[in-house]
């Protein structure tokens, strides 16, 4: 099952990707995610590992997640190594100066479980897209303000020069 | 082991299995028309006994098969398999949460102790292993002790690829030595069949196996405390005297022969087919491990360890049940 969210973030594709790249600020932003923590001595960047976990219905799913892509201030896409079966991508675009879309795709399921498994897919679609809107919504929040932020702290600095 | 092999050798006794020449008790000895009956009866109950033994045999054969703990029967990728209709039943059925996982040490072997409610069909079980099987992912060793008859019953098979071994001492110590997660349920058949006003008590009926098992193995208690599984079903009384009427404590290591109002039966005895448990949400709670040789010392007390396991689970079962507004609904 494949679901995808987008937003568009009244920031540089820079800050935006920046935010995204560091592996801190998902349990700040990203809804449902109860663990997102590195797995292995890269933290972040091409081949780097984490263990996830997402709460959907009774449980607590994820696994050992690797990142496969990584397109500096474009693209990142991750893939499950163990646990659920999930693709997930962030596609970061800049659509005009200081205002950037980001979209995240996320696919999953579980090879091998029939008809339950599609069944399964379906009745988890609606919470795990609620996730992903509320993580665009934070993400975007969050981004923006960490921009306001900087702003202010620039003119400041401009200011006491 | 000891389990499997007197059931089995009893099972042998009642007939199923055994057929040397001794003679039985339908031998009489003695001349004419009586001996010459005597010798037809004595030739028709040995003949009896060797069809009892042919058809019997292989059900005992495979009776212990079942009872005897393969631990290589655990099989991860049926368990990944079936995720989602554990979590189709565990989420819309049960509306489960399992709360605090995290407290389950990551690196070691731990034996986590509950409190068992729900009847025969056990969901506090289900919502708990899809829990502990997605969260930890489903390569982690992780077995769960049962009685017996859970085993050898038509289930049983299913049960074992999940890690179901037969409830033993060696059992548990095998699979905590092999560094395994093992969940066991002190209060085994008594408390899974209390009365459902008794739903928000502990009871693990002085039980405290599990205490000389963690020491054995020198491995952390975790508590995991559940409410809800006893509202699954309307359990009325464990049935123990009846029980102890019928020898089954004797026969077959069960102590109580629960009474309930139970879909679809109405009025359900024994359980041992069964029932369509009512959808009660199911929660979970994992409490921080205890250490007993660092809480209690190197020589502890039994008793007080397990005063002190029972009452840190009453306490977190009180405040679950104080969390409950509503019966069924949660």
């Amino acid at each position: 099952m494949r679901l995808g969210e987008s937003i568009e973030i009244t920031a540089s594709q820079q800050l935006v990707w920046d935010y995204l790249a560091e592996p801190t600020n998902y349990l700040h932003f990203m809804s449902g995610v109860t663990r997102w923590e590195p797995a292995g001595d890269r933290r972040s960047g091409l081949g780097a590992r984490y263990r996830m976990l997402i709460r959907v219905g009774a449980a607590e799913v994820g696994g050992l997640i690797e990142f496969v892509e990584w397109r500096p201030c474009t693209d990142m896409a991750w893939t499950s190594v163990t646990g659920v079966d999930q693709r997930g991508r962030w596609r970061v675009r800049e659509v005009a100066s200081r205002r950037t879309r980001v979209e995240l795709r996320y696919a999953y399921g579980v090879a091998g479980a029939g008809v339950a498994g599609l069944l399964a897919e379906r009745v988890a679609a609606p919470a795990l897209s609620r996730h992903l809107r509320r993580s665009l919504q934070q993400l975007k929040r969050q981004v923006e303000h960490e921009q306001l932020r900087s702003e202010a702290k620039r003119r400041r600095e401009a200011s006491a020069a | 082991m000891a389990d499997a092999s007197t059931l089995a050798e009893r099972a042998r006794g009642n007939g199923a299995g055994d057929h040397d020449d001794s003679p039985g008790p339908f031998t009489v000895s003695g001349p004419g028309v009586l001996g010459a009956l005597a010798g037809i009866g004595a030739g028709a109950a040995r003949a009896g006994q060797a069809i009892a033994g042919r058809v019997a045999g292989p059900v005992v054969e495979g009776l212990r098969d079942r009872l005897t703990a393969d631990f290589d029967d655990r099989d991860p990728d049926y368990i990944r398999e079936n995720l989602p209709l554990t979590w189709l039943l565990a989420s819309l059925w049960f509306r489960g949460e399992v709360r605090n996982l995290g407290n389950v040490p990551e690196d070691r072997p731990v034996l986590l102790v509950g409190n068992h409610s729900g009847g025969n069909l056990t969901p506090d079980t289900i919502v708990f292993t899809l829990a502990f099987s997605t969260y930890f992912g489903v390569e982690r060793p992780f077995y769960q002790l049962a009685h017996n008859l859970v085993l050898a019953s038509p289930a049983g098979q299913i049960l074992r690829k999940y890690g179901t071994v037969a409830a033993s001492h060696e059992h548990a110590k095998e699979a905590l030595e092999a560094g395994a997660a093992l969940l066991v349920y002190p209060g085994g058949d008594w408390e899974v069949h209390r009365p459902f006003w008794e739903s928000d008590r502990v009871d693990f009926a002085g039980r405290k196996g599990f205490i000389r098992l963690a020491l054995d193995a020198g491995v952390p208690i975790v508590p995991v405390v559940s409410i809800g599984g006893q509202e699954t079903s309307l359990f009325l009384s464990r049935g123990d005297r009846i029980a102890r009427v019928f020898g089954l404590d004797r026969t077959l290591r069960l102590k109580v022969l629960p009474i309930s109002l139970a879909l679809p039966w109405v009025i359900n005895i024994g359980d041992f087919l069964g029932h369509v448990p009512l959808p009660a949400k199911i929660t979970t709670e994992v409490l921080p491990p205890i250490n007993i040789t660092e809480q209690f010392g190197e020589d502890p007390d039994h008793e007080v360890v397990y005063e002190h396991v029972t009452r840190v689970m009453q306490e977190c079962l009180d405040s679950l049940a104080a969390e409950r507004r509503y019966p069924l609904i949660g």
